[in-house]
């Protein structure tokens, strides 16, 4: 299972990384292996402001749907385009060219509430 | 949770099992798309061990078929299989099933796994007239062989020439060593293929030789989740989505293996014939999405208004079109072909439009 080091995650098997005050978000390699095939991502909330644990998009396998949440609060800043034509790409490279939005980070200190890869590693083998 | 005799062959080759029926079951070994498009352009092989077997026998067993059964099993001759569904007494289907007449006193039915038991109890409440009733669900395993390169495939195997097996027929003999193995030129994909019926104890065996056979066409394990999307693909009704104990087979578009004929008395004959001369309120239809959408077991149909005119009962991104394909049942006046009509997804009104099945 590939859970890199240098993000942070979710219980909702999202990973987050920090560039800045932007977080990137996208959904991690068990979370697409669970999924299956990816077929559709909808994000309509680009330009939206959030809270933690709404839901900012749905993310669509062949049979399942899934819907997405904001790991920290703000402002959905930008959406990964290059989805909507290739949502395989969560598949492939669920951690790289599969990431789906970019967050401006509204309050710093939630992120404290976020998992180690550890922690992370820990929950989805229990 | 049970588990077929292939279970361990599963979990080697890196099946994904998930409890289905009550059986561990794989979903899927790779991926989902890739396994459709196997089995669409090759061949794929599913183990659906799972299914429910039952042999009825003696010289009631053809009036106690009769008496059950949409079709009329009466036109069945020796190595002859027949679509069918049991009414429930109440205009609505116990199950659908495959009817394989051996001889005139020998048939098998062969059942839904999520119905084996209700079925069983079901036949045996009915069988007053003595046929004689054998459940042997839980000792004969089932594999679908699918696909353009099955017939080659599984030629290799045997002496029977595979290619005079005409579509929903059936011969019994010797595969990959193995005598008695039932071959049926059946399918729930239309793809093409057979349906294989064997013993648990060779089960093993025959999937190995199987794959062996199969390598030089790049045969691939197919699980449930391909399963469902290529039947969806063909319009073929799944039990328990698309009909169930309140559709009846008028609404499901089953008028096909439901026979009146030869006064044949059979249950719910009267109420299935008045729906099929004065019509019914709604009826099961294919539709396509005209957006990117897909279409969900539960979704509401809705009209321009946004009231509500039906119901998704299957759907799911179709691997060769690409498309949101969905069945559903619809009211009357919306489900001509052609017709425009809205899926409600996440609060969207999603367009989508009334085609003929199949949908490839």
């Amino acid at each position: 299972m590939n859970i890199p080091e240098n993000l942070k995650y979710t219980q909702d098997h999202e990973w987050i990384r920090i560039e800045g005050d932007i977080a990137v978000v996208g959904v991690t390699d068990f979370a697409q292996g669970e999924l299956g095939d990816v077929v559709f991502v909808e994000i309509e909330t680009e330009g939206e402001t959030l809270d933690k644990g709404e839901t900012f998009g749905t993310v669509e396998a062949v049979k399942t749907v899934s819907d997405l949440f904001m790991p920290i609060g703000g402002e959905v800043a930008e959406l990964n385009e290059a989805l909507a034509d290739d949502p395989e790409l969560v598949n492939k490279d669920p951690y790289g060219e599969g990431w789906m939005i970019k967050i401006k980070i509204a309050d710093p200190s939630e992120l404290d509430d976020l998992l180690s890869p550890g922690d992370y590693k820990k929950m989805i083998e229990a | 949770m049970k588990k077929t005799a292939l279970n361990s062959t599963h979990k080697r080759i890196g099946g994904k099992l998930v409890e289905f029926a009550g059986y561990e079951m794989p979903i899927k070994y790779s991926s989902i798309n890739e396994e459709h498009l196997a089995v669409r352009n090759s061949v794929g092989v599913f183990d659906v061990s799972h299914m429910g077997e039952f042999w009825i026998e003696g010289p009631q067993a053809l009036d106690l078929i009769k008496k059950i059964t949409s079709n009329d099993p009466s036109v069945l001759a020796p190595g002859q299989a027949q679509y069918t569904c049991f009414p429930n007494g109440k205009g609505g289907i116990v199950d659908d099933l495959l009817v394989y007449c051996f001889e005139p006193t020998k048939y098998m039915m062969v059942v839904n796994a999520s119905n084996i038991e209700k079925d069983w109890d079901w036949v045996v409440s009915k069988n007053s007239i003595g046929a004689r009733l054998t459940n042997a669900s839980d000792t004969i395993s089932q594999l679908a062989v699918q696909g353009p390169n099955a017939l080659k495939t599984l030629q290799k195997l045997t002496d029977i020439n595979l290619s005079e097996i005409q579509f929903y027929t059936f011969v019994t003999g010797q595969m990959a060593g193995v005598d008695n193995i039932i071959i049926s030129a059946t399918g729930y994909t239309g793809a093409g293929g057979f349906e294989l019926y064997f013993s648990n104890s060779v089960a093993e065996k025959m999937w190995n030789a199987i794959f062996e056979a199969g390598e030089e066409f790049d045969i691939k394990p197919v699980g449930l989740g391909a399963r469902d999307t290529l039947r969806l693909e063909m319009g073929y009704c799944l039990y328990g989505n698309d009909i169930d104990d309140t559709t009846s087979p008028i609404e499901a578009g089953l008028g096909w293996i439901t026979k009146f004929n030869n006064g044949r008395e059979f249950i719910d004959r009267e109420f299935l014939k008045m729906q099929k001369t004065e019509g019914v309120t709604r009826k099961l239809r294919g539709f396509v999405m005209l957006e990117k959408a897909i279409p969900r077991h539960g979704y509401e149909i809705v009209n321009e208004n946004g009231n509500t005119i039906g119901t998704v009962t299957s759907g799911t991104m179709s691997p060769v079109l690409n498309k949101g394909i969905g069945l559903g049942y619809i009211a009357k006046e919306y489900s001509a072909f052609g017709t425009k009509i809205n899926v409600k997804i996440r609060n969207k009104l999603m367009p989508a439009e009334v085609v003929k099945l199949p949908f490839i």
